[in-house]
């Protein structure tokens, strides 16, 4: 008897699996997974090689003139290579707000994508373009709450990623 | 749902919009258009609201009638809380409903229209849309100055605002028949995919109005979804033939069309509420002038996305509505 009622509710339990198997493979799932594979054939592909190129390219010409600008403070201020590579992203950081403010930094970004993103000049660009945007709804709640919009992450991962770094260094270098 | 009409006529419509598509195919067929993007105002969001004033006045002046003879403005946008329509409104002074199914917006208004001045409920409705580029943008995707890089498939907002006017009085187009649809989530995640999300309730819609009315593809000579854009429109063709066993044909999408896609920087296409009324509005209207088309069925396409579900991951639902047009 107990034998035959545990067989019972196993049958059952058994049942149930199956059925929620038969739905997850025949329902609402199957007619999605065919729908995606239709998304998948029209969705074009990005041309990487060609991005990656272009952002190769343009990233090293950007590093170019940062080093071009270190020996330009150094020469001509006789300063030490830090203190000019402070000087050099100063600079690097004024003329891409400057740029986005004048309204075509946008379309450089739009054509070089991470060559220009990636640098200095991108941070100062994401900064800026978000003060521009916000500032017409205030000093305090438009630009102050929401200039680091974009660039908020790239601070607060860029501190958590420092400490995390430099917590490894101690362990494995030393002090 | 469908709804069949006897007595519903569309009398007049008119278009107001932005630089791009002044620079596109139909440029001559708006009644106005800016080259910039503020339009003398402050903010985008500002501006936006200025494109439904404008062609509600544009309207009113066409049809000569003052604001205190419509009894009903319907008004639908992309933005919080209804923004521009609500502010558009607010000048305005017409009794107002303000209602929102994204892109969808427009022919939800021209449903609810129809259906109140067909069984009397008031003798004349006006219905507007509006988008604006850059306000989308700045609400749904990054500042515009960023301007982050995006896939090719991704569409652009189209920048304008529309107005129709909707009576029982025998001119213009006659509204033959409505379809109001379902909301469809086919687990597309991709926010720049839009046409992906949206094909299939396109689909679903002009499936179930075909039902409904007994009709074949062919009885219309032109179907026109709203916002697909080129890749999407490809997607809504295979996946007709596909779940429904359906050819499209005399099938197009105003996305596609009120761009020239190969000279201007439009990804693929346009999109926002506003983009099937500015092509029904000033081509398709102008057709049916000419006795070119005779039947047409507008499906109009909405992404009921929200940033903050799409951060939570949750996959995008869309809905699409149909009404169909017939030449008196």
């Amino acid at each position: 008897m107990c034998n035959y009622l545990i067989g019972n509710v196993f049958n059952d339990i058994k049942m149930y699996i199956f059925l929620i198997f038969i739905q997850n493979k025949n329902g609402d799932n199957m007619e999605k997974r065919k729908y995606q594979s239709i998304v998948k054939k029209y969705t074009p592909k990005e041309n990487r090689l060609y991005n990656a190129l272009v952002a190769f390219v343009v990233g090293g010409f950007m590093g170019i003139i940062g080093q071009g600008l270190i020996d330009l403070y150094s020469y001509f201020l006789n300063i030490p290579t830090k203190e000019a590579s402070v000087f050099m992203i100063v600079t690097l950081i004024f003329v891409g707000c400057f740029l986005t403010c004048l309204g075509f930094f946008d379309r450089w970004v739009h054509f070089a994508k991470c060559g220009l993103i990636i640098p200095i000049t991108g941070f100062a660009h994401a900064m800026q373009s978000a003060a521009l945007e916000f500032r017409k709804e205030g000093m305090i709640m438009g630009l102050g709450a929401n200039m680091f919009k974009l660039a908020g992450s790239v601070i607060i991962f860029g501190v958590v990623g420092a400490y995390v770094f430099g917590l490894l260094r101690l362990l494995i270098m030393g002090a | 749902m469908t709804n069949k009409y006897d007595n519903v006529f569309l009398n007049d419509v008119s278009t107001v919009t932005g630089p791009y598509e002044a620079h596109g195919p139909f440029s001559k067929l708006f009644d106005k258009s800016y080259d910039e993007f503020y339009f003398n105002e402050k903010t985008f969001e500002q501006a936006e609201s200025k494109l439904i004033d404008e062609s509600v006045d544009i309207l009113l002046n066409k049809i000569k009638k003052t604001r205190f003879q419509i009894d009903l403005h319907i008004s639908g946008d992309l933005m919080n809380q209804l923004t521009s329509s609500n502010y558009a409104a607010s000048r305005l002074g017409i009794p107002y409903l303000g209602i929102y199914s994204a892109c969808a917006s427009s022919v939800e208004g021209l449903i609810i229209g129809a259906n109140m001045v067909e069984n009397k409920v008031c003798d004349n409705v006006i219905c507007s849309v509006s988008s604006h580029n850059n306000a989308a943008e700045k609400q749904f995707r990054y500042p515009v100055e960023y301007g982050g890089p995006k896939p090719c498939y991704t569409t652009f907002t189209v920048t304008g605002g529309t107005c129709a006017y909707l009576t029982r009085e025998k001119k213009g187009v006659r509204v033959d028949s409505s379809t109001i649809g379902t909301v469809v989530d086919m687990g597309v995640k991709d926010v720049f995919n839009m046409g992906a999300v949206m094909a299939p309730a396109a689909g679903d819609t002009i499936y179930k109005h075909l039902m409904n009315t007994k009709r074949e593809v062919g009885y219309y000579d032109l179907i026109l979804t709203g916002d697909l854009g080129i890749y999407g429109k490809k997607m809504l063709v295979e996946y007709m033939k596909t779940e429904y066993n359906i050819d499209l044909k005399n099938y197009d999408d105003a996305a596609s069309m009120i761009y020239d896609i190969d000279s201007q920087p439009v990804y693929a296409g346009g999109s926002g509420p506003a983009c099937l009324p500015l092509v029904a509005y000033s081509y398709v209207m102008e057709k049916m002038r000419k006795g070119e088309f005779t039947r047409v069925l507008l499906v109009a396409t909405g992404a009921l996305m929200s940033p903050t579900m799409v951060n939570q991951k949750l996959s995008i639902p869309s809905i699409a509505h149909a009404i169909s047009l017939e030449v008196i």
